[in-house]
């Protein structure tokens, strides 16, 4: 019999992996993008069980909301036939699959060698976490005080990448009248108004 | 009934949803997307590992990192898709065997 909060972890990290699964082997990339949509909010789930809510939260708003929209957004965009990417996936696969296999056991090597262990990285401990606090109001109380300066950097490095991806993707197209504002200023009383004497009854 | 999923557990999965992002790497290595997208399961992944810890060792400087990471994450996700953008501008198509013009 499983307690309750097992059965929610199993369910969370089945769905998890299965979805996981689903983007890398499903055909069309507009399901890879929905399916990756659904690991972010597996993984939130986990978060959430794990008790960092706010992590599970920010998860969901910025993968779900911004990187996975952002994902639909240029593959709707881009006018490409996909199926031509999908070839040659059989041949790749027994490489991927020989990688992946030696890094899984690798990962189970240093597990089972101890280097996870609880008791090798408890010494580590830089920022205990204080009792009977929530944990957004234990994470504000860290972030804003001790990781002040790195929370500013992450700040820049947004704002340098929103730039970046504006002069990047930003181009001048032709045939389209843009606002001159230096010659609208430049304009003086004489160059554009003129006074016509006009003789009654003729046109100019 | 007590629970019995320990952070063992957690890390499992975190070891295979990598693993999964490698993979993803290597048989969808033709489309840029789809590569971008691999590495985002990777950054999970990383993610998932450091609030396990972070919540089996009562540390919260691995949340905090994990904020960091998300940031870089969507930073890095902003930039790639511009790049992905302007070149399917200039040529037509995200595959990765077209990314010839500098010659490296």
């Amino acid at each position: 019999m499983l307690a309750f909060a097992d059965l929610v972890f199993y369910m969370f990290a089945a769905m998890l992996l299965g979805s996981a699964m689903g983007v890398i082997f499903a055909k069309n990339p507009m399901h890879c993008v929905l399916l990756l949509i659904l690991t972010f909010f597996n993984a939130a789930g986990l978060f959430i069980l794990l008790g960092a809510e706010f992590i599970g939260l920010l998860l969901v708003m910025v993968y779900v909301g911004a990187i996975a929209v952002m994902f639909l957004f240029v593959l709707m965009t881009i006018d490409i036939d996909f199926a031509v990417l999908k070839e040659g996936f059989a041949s790749y696969l027994p490489s991927g699959l020989i990688v992946g296999a030696v890094l899984m056991a690798e990962l189970v090597i240093a597990g089972q060698a101890g280097l996870f262990s609880g008791a090798r990285i408890s010494t580590l401990t830089a920022m205990p976490a204080p009792d009977g606090v929530e944990n957004i109001r234990a994470l504000g109380q860290v972030l804003f005080t001790h990781y002040l300066f790195p929370f500013q950097v992450a700040a820049l490095i947004l704002l340098v990448a929103m730039i970046g991806a504006i002069v990047l993707t930003h181009r001048r197209r032709e045939g389209v009248r843009r606002q001159n504002v230096m010659a609208q200023i430049a304009r003086t009383r004489e160059d554009s108004l003129s006074i016509v004497k006009v003789k009654p009854g003729q046109g100019i | 009934m007590l629970s019995t999923v320990g952070l063992t557990h957690y890390l499992v999965v975190a070891a295979v949803l990598f693993t999964l992002g490698v993979l993803g790497i290597f048989i969808n290595r033709k489309n840029i997307i789809l590569v971008l997208m691999c590495i985002e399961m990777m950054l999970l992944a990383v993610n998932i590992n450091m609030v396990s810890f972070s919540a089996f060792l009562h540390d919260l400087a691995g949340q905090v990192f994990t904020f960091f990471i998300l940031t870089v994450a969507a930073a890095e996700v902003a930039i790639g898709l511009a790049i992905v953008t302007v070149f399917f501008r200039n040529r037509g198509s995200i595959e990765v065997d077209d990314t010839n013009m500098m010659k490296g």
